[in-house]
Order: C-alpha cells, then sequence, then structure tokens
C-alpha cells in the first residue's frame, strides 16, 4: 500500500479569471483524517471535486490512491467514495433500492451487494427504515443514507464535503462518529471539509487550513493551536453586562488587538498579542465605561488558529450556505451569533 | 467485454430513471395524458376540408323582379332548401351591402350573399343572373371554405335550373340533360380505401414528433434536473464510461416516448378511426429509426446545456420551427417556398413523411428509402459530433 492516499503537486484551477485552487501542493498520508478548514470560496470544494475526477486541474497534477487524476480517473473512482454537499439520492427510491443501483454501478455481485447493504444499513441502524422512500426521511436520517452509499464499495478513499452542515446537532454526533468507525475499523483514509472548528479539531489527524485558494497552514490541531499560544497571543473572553458599541470600537482601536468578536449577548472575545495585552484590555474596556463581570483566559481553538493567521473568522462566512442547503431539520449551527472580524 | 459494461451500467441507470417515473403518479398520468390532449386538440382545431356548421351568413335580396316574377325570390327558398338539409349555414336576411358589411365588422356573421335589383330582369331576358359573395377578409381560411362551399352550391342550383330549362324549352329527356350541361363527370378516388380524415394525417406525424419530443426535450431535461439536484455528482464519480449515463438516459427517454407513440397509434385507431394499412412492424421500426436520428440532437443540445432554465430554452427555441414546419400538422406543399427549402433540412420533416407513408398509404420498406436512408446519415452525423462534445462537457 501506497504511504500517501493522496499527492498534489502545483494543483491549480481557474475559472475564468478567478482563480480558485492556486498551486496548492500537499500529501495525505493513507489511513489519516485528514481536514480542510476554511471559509466558503476558500476552494476547498474545488480540491476535492478534481481529486474525486469531477473537475479537470487547470494547472499542476495529483495522485489518488496511486492513480493520476487526469490520465488514470477511472482507476481513481474505483478506490474512492464522495459525500458532496448535495446529497446523492433520488427521493422517489427506497434506501435499499438507492444502495442497490449505486452498488450495481461498481459491478459487485448481487449476493454481496445484498449482504453489504443490510451491513451497511445495520451500521447506521436504518433497517427499520430500508424500504421507505428517501424523500420521507428527514435530512439527518436521509445523510446518514447518503454517508453509507459512499461505502458500497469499500473505497480507500473517501471524501466528505462539509458532512455535517445543516444537521442538528445530535445527527452531526451519529455522522461523526460513523467517520470515526470507517477510519479505525477499516482503515479508510478520510478527507473531510468542515466549517465546524471542534469537528474538525476532534476528527482530523491533520488540518490544512486553506484561504483564497492557497493552503495557510498545515499540522496536526495541537501544533495548530500551539501556533497561537506559543507565540504571544492571549485569547479573553470577557463577560461585560453593559456592552456596547463603544466598548468594541474601543478595544478594536487597541494597537496589540488582533480581533474582536461578540460570541453571546454580553460575551466578546479578544485576541491580542503583547506582553501588556491583558491590562490594555481591560483598561480600554473600563475606559469606555464597561463592567467586566468575569474574564476567562481560553484555550485557542483552530477558530483562533484561522484568525491568528488570516485575520478573518471563518464562521461568518459559512451561515449563507447553512441557509442553501435549506432543510427542514435543525437549525445551522451556531445560528444568531453574529461576530466581527478585523 | 467493455461494451456488456457500458451497456450493464446503462441499464441500471435506465432502470433507475424508469423506476423514478413510475413512482411518480403526476408524471404517469401526464405521460397517458399528454397524447390524448393532442390528438383531441389537433384533430379537431384544424378545419378539415368543408365541414362547416352553422356558419353565420347575411343575405340580402335586392332583387326588384319583372313582369311580376321574382326569381331572387325563388333562389332564397331554392337556397334555403339546400341549406335545411346541410346545416352548413345559418341565413340571416338583410336589406342591403351596407348591413351585411356593418354584420361582418362587428362578427355576427362570416359572410354575405348578395342578390342583385336586376336580377329577374337579367334572367328573364335571357342574360345571366350575378350573385355576389362577401367574404369576411380578417378570417381567410373560412373565407376561403365559405366561398367555395357558396359556390358550389350556387353552381348546383344553376345547374338544376337549366337542366329544367332545357328540358322544358328544347324538349330534352330530363336524363340527356346532365351529359349535355356537364359532359364530364369526375370521381376520385385513394389508393387504400376509405375517405381521408385529418386524423390520418396528423396521426403519423404526431407519433414521429411525440418521440422527437422524448429525446429533444426529455434528454436534457433528464440530465440537467440531476445535474440540479447534485445527483449526478455521484454517477460521476462512479467507476462508469460517461458513455453509459448518456446511454441510460437515452433508454429511459425512448421507452417513454416509444410508450407514448405507441399510445398516439392505439388512440388514433380506436377513437378516431384511423386505419393502419402498413405493417406494425415497420411502424414500430420506424419510430427506433427516429429515435436514433434524434439521439445524437438531444445529446448536443444536453452537452450545451448546464442548469434547466437554459435547457428548456433551447430547446423551446428548436422545437417550434420543428413541430410547424416539418408537415406534421399543415401539408409542406401548401406552404411558400423559401418554407420548403426550409422543412426540407428538418429530419423531422422526413420522419413524418415516411411515417405517413406507412400508415395511410400502406407503403413498405422500398418505397421510404430515402427517408429512411436521410434519417440514418442524420443520426450518425448528429452523433459523431454529439458523443465528443458530451464527453467533454461531463469532465469540465
Amino acid at each position: 500500500m501506497e504511504e500517501y492516499a493522496i499527492e498534489t503537486k502545483e494543483l491549480t484551477k481557474v475559472f475564468g479569471d478567478f482563480v480558485s485552487v492556486d498551486h496548492v501542493s500537499f500529501k495525505v498520508r493513507t489511513g489519516e483524517v485528514f481536514g480542510f478548514l476554511g471559509p466558503n470560496g476558500a476552494g476547498k470544494t474545488t480540491t476535492i471535486r478534481m481529486l474525486c475526477t469531477l473537475s479537470r486541474p487547470t494547472e499542476g497534477s495529483a495522485t489518488v490512491a496511486g492513480y493520476d487524476i487526469v490520465k488514470q480517473d477511472g482507476k481513481v473512482r474505483e478506490n474512492i467514495g464522495l459525500v458532496s454537499e448535495k446529497m446523492i439520492m433520488y427521493d422517489q427510491l427506497t434506501a435499499r433500492e438507492n444502495l442497490k443501483i449505486f452498488g450495481k454501478l461498481y459491478d459487485i455481485p448481487d449476493d454481496i451487494l445484498k449482504q453489504r447493504v443490510d451491513e451497511l444499513l445495520g451500521l447506521v441502524r436504518m433497517e427499520k427504515w430500508a424500504d421507505n422512500r428517501i424523500g420521507t426521511f428527514s435530512t439527518g436520517m436521509k445523510q446518514r443514507i447518503n454517508v453509507i452509499r459512499t461505502l458500497i464499495n469499500r473505497p480507500k478513499i473517501l471524501f466528505l464535503d462539509e458532512p455535517t452542515l445543516g444537521l442538528d446537532p445530535q445527527s452531526s454526533r451519529e455522522i461523526r462518529d460513523i467517520i470515526q468507525k470507517i477510519n479505525e475499523e477499516n482503515g479508510t483514509t478520510i478527507i473531510l471539509t468542515t466549517h465546524m472548528m471542534e469537528e474538525a479539531d476532534r476528527l482530523s489527524d491533520r488540518v490544512a487550513i486553506i484561504d483564497k485558494g492557497k493552503i495557510v497552514a498545515l499540522d496536526t490541531p495541537a501544533n495548530l493551536k500551539k501556533m497561537v499560544s506559543g507565540s504571544d497571543t492571549t485569547v479573553l473572553e470577557l463577560d461585560i453586562p453593559n456592552l456596547s458599541e463603544a466598548i468594541i470600537a474601543g478595544l478594536r482601536s487597541l494597537p496589540d488587538v488582533r480581533a474582536v468578536s461578540t460570541t453571546e449577548e454580553t460575551r466578546i472575545k479578544v485576541q491580542a498579542k503583547g506582553e501588556n495585552a491583558f491590562d490594555d484590555i481591560v483598561d480600554a474596556v473600563r475606559k469606555a465605561g464597561g463592567k467586566i463581570r468575569t474574564v476567562k483566559n481560553l484555550e485557542p481553538t483552530l477558530e483562533d488558529v484561522f484568525l491568528h493567521i488570516t485575520g478573518r473568522e471563518v464562521r461568518e462566512q459559512v451561515m449563507d450556505k447553512v441557509q442553501e442547503r435549506g432543510h427542514k431539520h435543525g437549525p445551522g449551527p451556531r445560528a444568531g451569533s453574529h461576530s466581527r472580524g478585523r | 467485454m467493455a461494451v456488456r459494461k457500458v451497456l450493464k451500467h446503462s441499464a441500471w441507470i435506465a432502470y433507475k430513471d424508469l423506476l423514478e417515473f413510475s413512482r411518480s403518479r403526476m408524471r404517469l398520468v401526464m405521460l397517458i395524458l399528454m397524447p390524448l390532449f393532442m390528438m383531441v386538440m389537433i384533430g379537431y382545431m384544424f378545419p378539415s376540408g368543408n365541414t362547416l356548421k352553422h356558419t353565420p351568413v347575411a343575405i340580402a335580396n335586392l332583387d326588384e323582379g319583372y313582369n311580376n316574377t321574382s326569381y331572387g325570390e325563388t333562389f332564397m327558398a331554392q337556397l334555403e332548401m339546400v341549406n335545411d338539409k346541410t346545416d352548413m349555414m345559418d341565413l340571416h336576411k338583410v336589406d342591403d351591402y351596407e348591413a351585411i358589411k356593418t354584420r361582418i365588422q362587428d362578427g355576427e356573421v362570416n359572410g354575405g350573399i348578395i342578390i342583385p335589383a336586376n336580377f329577374s330582369k337579367a334572367l328573364a331576358t335571357g342574360e345571366r343572373g350575378e350573385i355576389t359573395i362577401i367574404t369576411d377578409q380578417s378570417n381567410p381560411q373560412l373565407s376561403m371554405t365559405l366561398q367555395g362551399i357558396l359556390t358550389a352550391t350556387i353552381d348546383q342550383m344553376g345547374t338544376q335550373k337549366a337542366m329544367g330549362t332545357l328540358n322544358i324549352t328544347y324538349n330534352v329527356s330530363m336524363n340527356s340533360t346532365m351529359a349535355t350541361i356537364k359532359p364530364y363527370k369526375v370521381q376520385t378516388r385513394g389508393i387504400v380505401p376509405g375517405n381521408p380524415n385529418y386524423f390520418e394525417f396528423i396521426a403519423p406525424g404526431m407519433m414521429a414528433m411525440v418521440v422527437m419530443m422524448s429525446l429533444m426535450t426529455g434528454l436534457p431535461h433528464a440530465i440537467s434536473y440531476e445535474k440540479d439536484i447534485g445527483t449526478m455528482d455521484g454517477l460521476l464519480v462512479a467507476p462508469i464510461s460517461r458513455l453509459s449515463i448518456i446511454l441510460g438516459k437515452v433508454m429511459a427517454q425512448t421507452t417513454l416516448g416509444m410508450v407514448q407513440g405507441l399510445l398516439i397509434l392505439v388512440l388514433a385507431m380506436a377513437l378516431f378511426g384511423v386505419v393502419v394499412y402498413g405493417s406494425i412492424l415497420l411502424v414500430i421500426l420506424l419510430l427506433l429509426l427516429i429515435v436514433f436520428s434524434f439521439v445524437g440532437l438531444g445529446i448536443l443540445i444536453t452537452s450545451f446545456t448546464d442548469n434547466e432554465q437554459t435547457a428548456s430554452m433551447i430547446m423551446m427555441t428548436l422545437m417550434f420551427p420543428m413541430m410547424f414546419m416539418s408537415g406534421v400538422f399543415f401539408p409542406l406543399q401548401q406552404m411558400p417556398w423559401f418554407m420548403q427549402y426550409i422543412a426540407r433540412c428538418l429530419p423531422l420533416t422526413y420522419a413524418t413523411s415516411a411515417m405517413r407513408k406507412v400508415v395511410v398509404l400502406g407503403a413498405d420498406m422500398p418505397s421510404i428509402m430515402t427517408e429512411v436512408t436521410i434519417l440514418l446519415v442524420f443520426g450518425v452525423v448528429m452523433l459523431a459530433i454529439a458523443v465528443p462534445m458530451f464527453k467533454k462537457a461531463m469532465s469540465r
């Protein structure tokens, strides 16, 4: 087995005069969970589509499972599975029919296919609903079937593009559990894009932070976070009952403050640099008439890493996408929080 | 081996499409209703020959009489008698030309008849009596028909009058009066028994058209729909040939098109008295040939469209000229010369013509060889252009 499941060299995709993916090179080890983190339009989906042979690179090359994505696209397809942003399922067909038809496209013999379908339905505890039409399912149920659909051919590499987008917390957790299980039990290499920091943090062995078509950082979540905590950056959460725009503006004007964002009605998160950051922040809040109830020194998250590197937040740009998927179940994660980057 | 795999995969995709289709009750109902509607609507919509019923016509008798005889009155009575039998017209008596004009302008009548003031005098003094027919120019089709009917009726009335005159005045026996006035007798006969009816004219063309539509609209629609809902990615990421995807869709659409085409045939035979004089097998083979000749065009449109809306627009633009210019509803010979040239470039023209020859005239294979060859060549050329285009379009 190859050491690397995926290798890209200067992979580039240009749409008109918009460079979606800009000379990206990285390697994904066989058996690892590789997270892509970045805002909308950063090029995550385009990268995945190129690796899945759905889109031809403008420049550069890549191999998936040891096969060239352009010259040996058929071989690549045999070895991969894809959960894309839109669900790949036919609403008028039952769960079992959907799985069967996709299985047939992979030339799986009838007896094995039947057994595998039952096994996969069992994996997500959907046996009871196997003969109901997909159209009658909730988004969470649909996504479970959508995920096991990709496992029908036992792919070596699984691409998951925002697999928990628009799902309720419980369904999200289940999907995450399945992903972990697939990775651990079958040794499947998993490429995951997500906007949920926690998800990327928990699932990924390594995370690539992608912004404006370029990979700006690539390491294990722990190491990435050290980039923030290891530098002289402080992340504080302040609870200010009489929070006002003036306070936020005051904080923003401080030279050592990198970013300010509101997390809840009275709470703000401040990322700042320098030795005197803490004192400066407290002073600035007081000067603007704010009363500080509590101050918490936060462990940096991947969100902070992104902020630290790019100076912007991931979350704000994700919200429209959740609405776009627009399913009836579960509001988007952290809906209603609005945040301000610098 | 590779071919078998491609076919197997496409069969599964076709199966999937048809299964989806069969689950949608609405689409099933439409599949059957569409041909039925088309048949009934088009069959009754176009005027077929001289089948006017109760057409309002104004008549003005201005005849002043001559020597106390009014041939105008006699003419009116005769016309009413003829009309009572056929019910072609509703006759309204009016006073003068102005009244007829107003009534036509108001849309109350579709035409008028004027018996002039000197009608009796002319006839009594050995001249011909003149009858004027007023037409409604805003409705050329109807005017033409009405004009034809009135001319024929009045002509016949004249003949009868002449026969009477000959018999009385010159003592010619009644039997030979006809031979004297109208020595030529015309008889019309087709090469197959029965009277031609309009359904027989349109049914073959409609079969060809429905099959064409299922490919030209159904195919781009089926593919752009899957692109829009995102399932196309699932097919594209599977290790199957791109050809399987399009072939599967073609199979499904062909099935639906054939069902509709044959449904039209059955409806035409059962409800509208259409008789197929040729072989039914040839009809089916011809339908399949039409499928083949339009597959390429369907795929070509598909490759150019990236979403459903564009697909619909392109299809509409192509479909309408095809429908109306290929002789499905009107005979080609009735079109102006340049339209006829355009019509000769449309494959549907040949499909319709071949189908009509087989269904209506009972033609066999050698008689439709030209059409078959043209359709085959068109199909091959289109496929040769379309398949590479499609492959290119699928890997953007």
